[in-house]
């Protein structure tokens, strides 16, 4: 199902099957090219179908934009061990609800892309890790992939090719942390979502500590139709080393909120203007999240920008996993502030201290800030908090909680000043009073 | 313990799904579906999965006190999730939970006395394009203004 009317300005590459009649169905899937990708990397060897994923400049769509060829490349296809393919189906990021679109109306593209990733690598078998919550995408993939057992595209010798492959389904129950990859791997294994050091990293020692590919939903789902057109012909839909389309959620003050498949590269101050249709109520853009609540925020006169990993790098922010969340002059920088922290603090899991402690801290100064408690020092202690999370942390949960605080204060440092008590003035620190 | 014929059939399915000698691999999916039927991690569910499992329950606790979704005790037949996290936030999650708070007349994490309806506050669910949104037990409502929420829990109220 649709949850939004389409944009005029998108351009269709993974979603081309969205609003077709039984989009779910493999029938419908085959009449519609599917499959024609599979078929052309099975005429490839190992290397050519990395080489083409490379050439495509795909880079993985769940947040950090790391180049997928390249990763799949440094799985050793020669390792005596089996090799896996997981799907990293946990969209837990806020702001980001795309993984949930591409399964639930095109489910066999995404298997395509895990047979191709396979092929790729010689796994033998794939498991969809599916967030707890969306347990009727579990049903969906579930049936996708029975039908494509009963007709020959999953297990023994697919397509009288010889190959072998196995996809399984796989439920979180709820952990934000779990859509770290690691984190990921040990809760496959049925234990606590807690991080693992690396290195080793996943394409060593991955699913079951063998050699795995581990990618975001819509980075498998690019893959079919890389193949299907020609590394070329994706690499040339957005700007150099960022190929592709990428699905944006936008969400927020605007008046047509959805997910829509734009190109790389496409303008945000467009994005949010002519996708999406511009601020509600007519109001005024005061600030936008690019990549979910992750990433630094920027001011409205920040956002005439190419949305393409690169440049919004460039801007001091991140593209992040897509989640574009738009806020007017109404909102209240400190509550939001609040608000991101409660997140990272209650998904912490525990298991490193500067994220643990920190995220704790951080929030209830933050909370005291906004309640009018605040102390003139705050300000510069949650900055100073936040900044001595910086990498310092096991995985980059600590980042998360870090990037977008550190952002909010600098770029907003009045809004957090106002919310000072006044009979203190903000900054004298003969008036503060220790405890 | 015995589970439905249906329960069973997915666990043998989730039993075969893994590598040789990698059984544990099934619990939090065990764990889930458990609850979906029973109502919340019992005691008994514990000790059933531990020992088709082969762990101790201790392990087990270690992992229900890590997922938010599992539970020791039984949520009501209606789980209301309210979404307040930064896009629903943006667009009246909160304001929603209060109305909800209101409506149901118990707080957030209380369930009314008939065992009827639970509520919460959840974090992001996947829906932030279309929010403000909530779940009720697994199935999602978006764009919910206070007086959809109102529709929705007489309907359900009604339902029995
Ligand atoms: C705290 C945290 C949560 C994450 N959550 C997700 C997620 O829900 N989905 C996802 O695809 N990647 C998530 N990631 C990124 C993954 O660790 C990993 O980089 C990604 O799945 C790799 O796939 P890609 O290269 O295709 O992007 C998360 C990372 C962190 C640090
Ligand atoms: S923020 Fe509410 S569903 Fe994502």
């Amino acid at each position: 199902m649709l949850y939004n009317e389409p944009s005029p300005l998108e351009v269709k590459i993974l979603t081309r099957r969205f609003g077709l009649e039984n989009s779910q169905s493999l029938d419908t899937y085959l009449a519609t090219d599917g499959f024609a990708g599979f078929r052309k990397a099975l005429d490839m060897t190992p290397d050519q179908v990395i080489d083409e994923v490379k050439a495509s400049n795909l880079r993985g769509r769940g947040g950090a934009g790391f180049p997928a060829g390249m990763k799949w490349g440094f799985v050793p296809r020669d390792s005596p061990k089996p090799k896996y393919i997981v799907v990293n189906a946990d969209e837990g990021e806020p702001g980001t609800c795309k993984d949930r679109v591409l399964m639930e109306n095109d489910p066999h593209q995404l298997i395509e892309g895990m047979l191709i990733a396979a092929r790729a690598v010689g796994a033998q078998a794939g498991y969809i890790y599916i967030r707890g919550e969306y347990r009727y995408i579990i049903d969906i993939m579930d049936r996708a992939i029975a039908e494509e057992y009963e007709r020959g595209y999953l297990g023994r010798n697919i397509l009288g090719s010889g190959m072998d492959f196995d996809v399984y389904t796989h439920t979180g129950a709820g952990s934000y942390e779990c859509g770290e990859e690691s984190a990921l791997l040990e809760s496959l294994e049925g234990k606590r979502g807690q991080p693992r050091i690396r290195p080793p990293f996943p394409a060593v020692a991955g699913a079951f500590q063998c050699p795995t590919v581990l990618n975001n939903v819509e980075t498998f789902c690019a893959v079919p139709a890389i193949f299907r057109d020609g590394a070329a012909a994706f690499a040339d839909l957005g700007p150099p080393r960022n190929g592709g389309t990428r699905l944006f959620a936008l969400s927020g003050h605007i008046n047509k909120p959805g997910v829509y498949e734009l190109p790389m590269g496409f303008n945000l101050l467009r994005m949010i203007q002519e996708v999406g249709g511009g601020i509600r109520g007519g109001g005024k853009l005061k600030a936008v999240i690019p990549g979910g609540s992750s990433c630094p925020v920027l001011r409205a006169e920040e956002c005439d920008l190419s949305m393409d990993f690169d440049s919004v790098a460039k801007a001091g922010s991140m593209l992040g996993s897509g989640g574009v969340i738009v806020m007017d002059e109404t909102t209240d920088m400190v509550k939001l502030a609040v608000r991101i922290m409660q997140f990272y603090q209650h998904e912490s899991c525990g298991w490193c201290v500067p994220c643990r402690e920190g995220t704790l801290w951080l929030e209830k100064v933050l909370t005291r800030v906004d309640n009018g408690g605040g102390r003139p020092s705050d300000i510069n202690l949650i900055d100073e908090l936040a900044r001595n999370m910086l990498g310092r942390t096991f995985c980059p949960l600590g980042d998360a909680a870090a990037m977008p605080t550190i952002s909010l204060v600098q770029k907003f440092r009045d809004e957090f000043e106002e919310r000072l008590p006044k009979s203190v003035p903000a900054g004298d620190p003969r008036l503060v009073v220790v405890g | 313990m015995t589970f439905s014929t249906a329960l069973e059939a997915k666990f043998e399915k989730l039993l075969n799904s893994y590598p040789p000698g990698r059984k544990r691999a099934a619990l939090i999916p065990m764990l889930l579906f458990a609850q979906d039927e029973v109502g919340a991690i019992t005691g008994e569910v514990v000790n059933e999965i531990a020992g088709r499992l082969e762990i101790t329950p201790l392990q087990i606790d270690e992992v229900v006190t890590y997922y938010s979704m599992l539970h020791r005790e039984p949520r009501g037949k209606h789980n209301i999730q309210v979404c307040t996290n930064v896009s629903c936030l943006l667009v009246g999650g909160a304001e929603l939970l209060e109305h909800a708070e209101r409506k149901l007349g118990i707080r957030r994490g209380e369930s009314t006395a008939d065992g009827q309806f639970s509520l919460e506050e959840v974090e992001c669910m996947g829906a932030c394009s279309w929010a403000p949104a909530l779940q009720v037990n697994y199935d999602f409502h978006h764009f919910v203004s206070p007086e959809k929420l109102d529709r929705l829990i007489d309907g359900l109220r009604k339902a029995h």
